[in-house]
Parts: C-alpha cells; structure tokens; sequence
C-alpha cells in the first residue's frame, strides 16, 4: 500500500485545472502542492498526474528531475536548506552549513537515521539581508550563528518527538 | 518557529513610494489598501484609453527592474493591438538572484499593489488574463496572494466586469518548484505551460509569441507594483523622482559585510558611496570596503575605487557593470576574491539548464579549475584559462545565463589579478589558515 491523496488534493488539482486553457500549464504547481501533503514525489501522485493531465509518464519524470524542490524520495520530518550563496557566504554560511553537517552527522542531500532532519546545501533563497540565513521547511531563518542553528535544532528535535 | 523580521532597513533617505504602506498594520488587507489609495490608479486608468495608459508609462521612463532594464512602456508598446488569440499579463515573481530579495516584502505587505498593477496592465494590452509566477520556495506568498486575489474578486476589482467597467480580467498565482533559470523570461513561460524551464530562442518576443504563442508581456513584481502610482499621479511625476531616462525609486537590498543591512526604497541615481556609508552605515566591524556587486551576482563587480557612480542602469553601463536586480552585495578587505568567484560559479554551475555547451562545460569547468586553484594547487596561466573560458561564453549562449556567469569572472580575474598571483605565490589561500581541502 502506497500513499493515498487525499480530498483536499483533489480539490485542489480540480482548482488548478480551471485556471489554464491549456491542461498540461497545472503540472508542477500539482507536482509541489502534491509534495507538500505527501512529503514527495511518490508514485500514486506520478500517476495521478498522468491520468489527471493526459500525460506519458515520461514526460511527467522529466519535469520532476528539472526542478531542485521536487523529489523522489522523503526527506527528513525538518529539511534543513542552508544558503552558502555570496550574501550568506560572506557572513559565515559555509561555517553555518558545516555545523549542521557535523551536528546532524549527515552530508548534503542525506536524512538522519531516525528520519527528524535532512539536510541540503542550497543556493539564494531570497533573505540575503539576514544572511546567513536559511529555510526549515518552509519557514526562514535568519542571522545565524552556530549556536542559534544548536537552539533551532534542539527546540525541533523536542517537536519531533 | 520562523524567526523572520521586517527586512526593511531605516534611514532618512528613503522615499517611499512602493513602501509607504509597509509599516500600517494589516497592510495586505483590501481594507487597508483601500483607505490609503488602494484601486485608485486602476479607477483612473479605468477612464483612460489603452493608448492613454500606455503614454504615461512611456512618459514615466520607468525601466525593468528584473534586471535588464528595458523601457516599459515600450515593451508595452510592442504588443499587437489586433490578436486572433488572446494576450496575457504574465508577472515574474521568481526572484532567485543571489542578493536580491526586495520582491517578497512588496507580495507579502502590500500584494494588493501588485495585483492592481496587473490589472491595469491588463486593461492596457487588452488583456484578460493574467499569472503571478512565484518561485517554490517563497510557498507562504501564494497562500497571502491567493487570500488577495480573493479580496479583490469579492469587491469586483477583478473579474467579469470590473467596477462595472464591462472590463474582464482573470489573475492567477502560479509555483515554481527550484530553477533559477525559470527566472528567464522564455524560460518562465515553458515552466508555466508545465515543460522544463528551458528557454526560447528570441525573436520571436514574448510580446510577440509568448505564453500559449500569444502575445505576452512578462515584467518583474517590483517593475508592475509601480504602475498604480504612475497612474495615480502622473508619468511626469514619477520621472522627476528618479534621474534622466531613469524614472522612480529602487528597492536596493544591501546585504554582505554591511553595518546596516536591509532593504532601502531611494530614489534612481542615489550614489552608491553613500549608499555604503550613510545608508548602510559603513562596514562591519569598521573594516575596509575592498568591492561592490551593484546589481545582483550577474554583475561585474566593483572596485573600492569605482563606488562614486550614481546607481542607475546609464551611470553603471558607462563604467562596464549593471544596476541589475538591485542587489547590492558589499565586500571587505578580509574576503578573498577567488573564493568569492569559485562560490559565484558553483552557483551557475549548479543552474546551467544544460541546454547549450558554453555554459554548460564552461561554467562547471570554471568551477573545477577555481576549486583547485583556491585550495593552492593554480598553475600560473589558470586565471587566463578562466578568462579565456568565460570569453567562449559571453554572447555564445542560447539565454542571458551564460552571460551573467562570464560577467563576474571576467571582472574579477581583471580587476584582481593581483589576488590570483598572491595564491599562486603562497601556494594557498592568503585568506585561510590552512589550505581549504580540494572538494
Ligand atoms: C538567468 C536569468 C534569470 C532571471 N531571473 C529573473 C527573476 O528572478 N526575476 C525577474 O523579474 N527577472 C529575471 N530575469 C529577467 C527576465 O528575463 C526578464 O527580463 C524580466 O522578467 C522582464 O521584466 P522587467 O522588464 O520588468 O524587468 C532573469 C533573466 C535571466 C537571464
Ligand atoms: S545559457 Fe545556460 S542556462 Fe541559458 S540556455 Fe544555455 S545552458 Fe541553458
Ligand atoms: S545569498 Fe543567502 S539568502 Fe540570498
């Protein structure tokens, strides 16, 4: 048993799908809203898509492999995105990055054991002025210090509980 | 838990036009639009003629603030009058420029500027339909814009027939989902008919052949959110606000080794110098200023001794750099420039579509040789390689990127020259205490 979609998504597909003449225009808001409930990019939802669009699978993966939000796979509960671009490097990003490496025991792109945090190394993320700054899930977070970064990721692993 | 603030810097020498309503409470609420001027540059335009509306922008000369600067009202002025197929109103709200984070704060304190805006764009280009592109990782402003949009449906601003004009105009946000290159505007458009962001080749336009091969006209969040005011007060008035042929204010986000960073609204042409000191309050710590990226990552950037130019898109082109996106990212004596270059190019490494060869090689080769050079291992012609490398991409490529990735370079390994050869002496970085690892 896969993951199910729920109503809400339905809905929200159907909601999509009135706003373009063209169907296909639906495809990666559906594919980032679907991501946002299931956490990924889970087969159901490829397929779902598919039928919703009229689309070959292909063209539906291609689309996926493109963006850099979409994935294939869970990341942590928290998906901790630390910026290293300019703004942030130059204020100690890459120290910020290397901390949460070392804190979480894990490399880019990889989840801790338990699955509570997964860690990515990302580009601009539109907060250069509280660098060095980065997004937990969704939420931002901004003029960080290795101890800020302790405190988040105590307070997170407490609510991951 | 976000523990994100107001990014809006204090200073007296702001002129808020785009940000007067930023500090009232509840600012995003139609309410609140409405009791300070909210929809009354669309009741103007509402009894102009498209002609009319089209005139006072040009009249403006505000220019493109996504970066390249293009006049417009005369973009505007491009799209067909006649269209067997309907025209659309595209805004770019992808903002992915390194440095560059003034688009949010205008969508999430005032979306409803940005909507008003569209439409009276719409009514222009007799349109009636519209998309708000908003890049994935700024989700919460589709949810502030969705809840906008909803307001103004509700109070007949958007619609079948607005205020009971007879005027129709659809708008709709649309995500992104991570690809800086979706920023193009080609690019953007196959993104929002569900493709991968790869660009067109232009010509055709997008005013031309755009979104569904009709008649687009795409323009940047913060270029729309100054359309109320234009029509509000006067193309004339907003002209006076900026310098010559540079209409308005500009929302430069200062960010780097800056005292002071934040977000400023000052008006076009304000000088750069002392925009660092007296706006940004200097630098950190006291340090010494050693460059500028004036306009966003994709510019050349400037020496400590360039900084007396006032910032507009003519007084930067006359001195070889850009205005850009108005991210203006400010560097200290302590920060190595090779360093700063082998992060600019891992970034467009990293957001090279992959499309044509130039960028895609050059700027991972770039990186490679710079990764190695910055961990002590340069030979001696390596700044040549790189310049050479970056001088294959510039104008060999397909979209902008390739140029926004060979304009840093080419600068840099210019203008610091002298860096380079310090780290071909040492063997190693001068900046670090130990050689950095070759990753
Ligand atoms: C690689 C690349 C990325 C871009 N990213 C953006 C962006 O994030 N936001 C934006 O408004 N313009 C961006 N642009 C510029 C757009 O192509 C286009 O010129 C702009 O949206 C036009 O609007 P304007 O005339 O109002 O500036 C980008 C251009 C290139 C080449
Ligand atoms: S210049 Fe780079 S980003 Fe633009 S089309 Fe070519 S490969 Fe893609
Ligand atoms: S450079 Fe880090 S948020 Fe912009």
């Amino acid at each position: 048993m896969g993951t199910m979609i729920s109503q809400q998504l339905k809905e929200r597909f159907q909601t999509l799908l009135g706003r373009y003449p063209v169907k296909r225009s639906a495809l990666v808001p559906m594919l980032l809203f679907a991501q946002d409930e299931i956490g990924y990019v889970s087969e159901e939802i490829v397929e779902e898509i598919c039928r919703t669009l009229d689309l070959p699978r292909i063209e539906v993966i291609e689309v996926v492999s493109y963006y850099t939000m979409l994935r294939r796979k869970p990341a942590g509960k928290f998906h901790l995105q630390v910026c290293t671009n300019v703004s942030c490097m130059l204020l100690g990003g890459e120290s910020i990055y290397d901390h949460c490496r070392k804190r979480l025991g894990i490399e880019n792109k990889q989840t801790t054991s338990d699955g509570t945090f997964s860690l990515e190394e990302v580009e601009c993320i539109g907060a250069c002025v509280g660098a060095p700054a980065a997004q937990i899930n969704y939420d931002f977070y901004e003029n960080l210090t290795p101890e800020k970064i302790d405190r988040i990721i105590e307070s997170l692993t407490a609510q991951g509980k | 838990m976000s523990d994100y603030k107001n990014p809006m810097g204090e200073s007296p020498h702001q002129v808020p036009v785009l940000t007067k309503r930023f500090g009232i409470e509840n600012s995003a609420s139609i309410d609140v639009y409405l009791q300070h001027d909210g929809y009354k540059g669309l009741e103007k335009a509402l009894t102009m003629t498209s002609d009319q509306v089209i005139d006072e922008v040009k009249k403006s000369n505000l220019r493109g603030r996504g970066g390249a600067g293009f006049p417009t009202g005369m973009k505007w002025g491009f799209v067909p009058r006649q269209s067997p197929k309907p025209k659309y109103i595209v805004c770019n709200a992808d903002e992915s420029e390194p440095g560059t984070c003034k688009d949010r704060p205008l969508i999430e304190k005032d979306p409803h500027q940005l909507i008003e805006a569209c439409i009276i764009a719409g009514w222009a280009l007799e349109s009636h339909q519209g998309y708000i592109y908003v890049r994935g990782e700024y989700r919460y402003l589709i949810d502030i814009l969705d809840r906008a949009l909803g307001e103004a449906y509700s109070k007949g601003y958007l619609g079948d027939n607005i205020q009971g004009s007879g005027f129709k105009f659809n708008l709709y946000t649309h995500t992104g989902a991570g690809a800086y290159e979706c920023g193009e505007e080609t690019a953007l458009l196959n993104s929002l008919e569900g493709l991968r962001g790869f660009p067109r080749i232009k010509p055709p336009f997008p005013a031309i052949v755009g979104l569904y091969g009709a008649p687009t006209v795409v323009n940047n969040v913060e270029t729309l959110a100054n359309i109320p005011h234009i029509l509000l007060n006067g193309g004339e008035w907003f002209a006076k606000l900026g310098c010559e042929r540079n209409g308005g204010t500009r929302l430069f986000c200062l960010s780097g080794q800056i005292a002071r960073p934040g977000i400023y609204e000052l008006p076009m042409g304000f000088p750069l110098r002392k925009m660092i000191y007296e706006v940004g309050g200097g630098l950190r710590d006291g340090k010494k200023l050693k460059a500028v990226i004036p306009g966003g990552s994709s510019c050349p950037v400037l020496t400590a001794d360039e900084i007396d130019v006032p910032m507009d898109f003519d007084s930067l082109g006359k001195i070889k750099s850009m205005l850009g996106s108005g991210g203006v990212i400010v560097i200290d004596e302590d920060t190595c420039m090779v360093k700063l270059l082998q992060r600019i190019m891992q970034f467009y490494a990293h957001e090279s579509c992959g499309w044509c060869v130039p960028c895609r090689e050059g700027t991972a080769w770039i990186k490679k040789l710079l990764d190695r050079f910055h961990a002590g291992f340069g030979r001696p012609d390596d700044p040549d390689t790189v310049a050479d490398i970056a001088g294959n991409i510039m104008g060999k490529t397909l979209c902008p990127l390739g140029d926004a990735a060979a304009m840093p370079t080419l600068s840099i390994v210019s203008k610091f020259r002298h860096e380079f050869e310090e780290h071909l002496r040492l063997g190693a970085c001068p900046h670090e205490k130990a050689p950095a690892p070759v990753s």
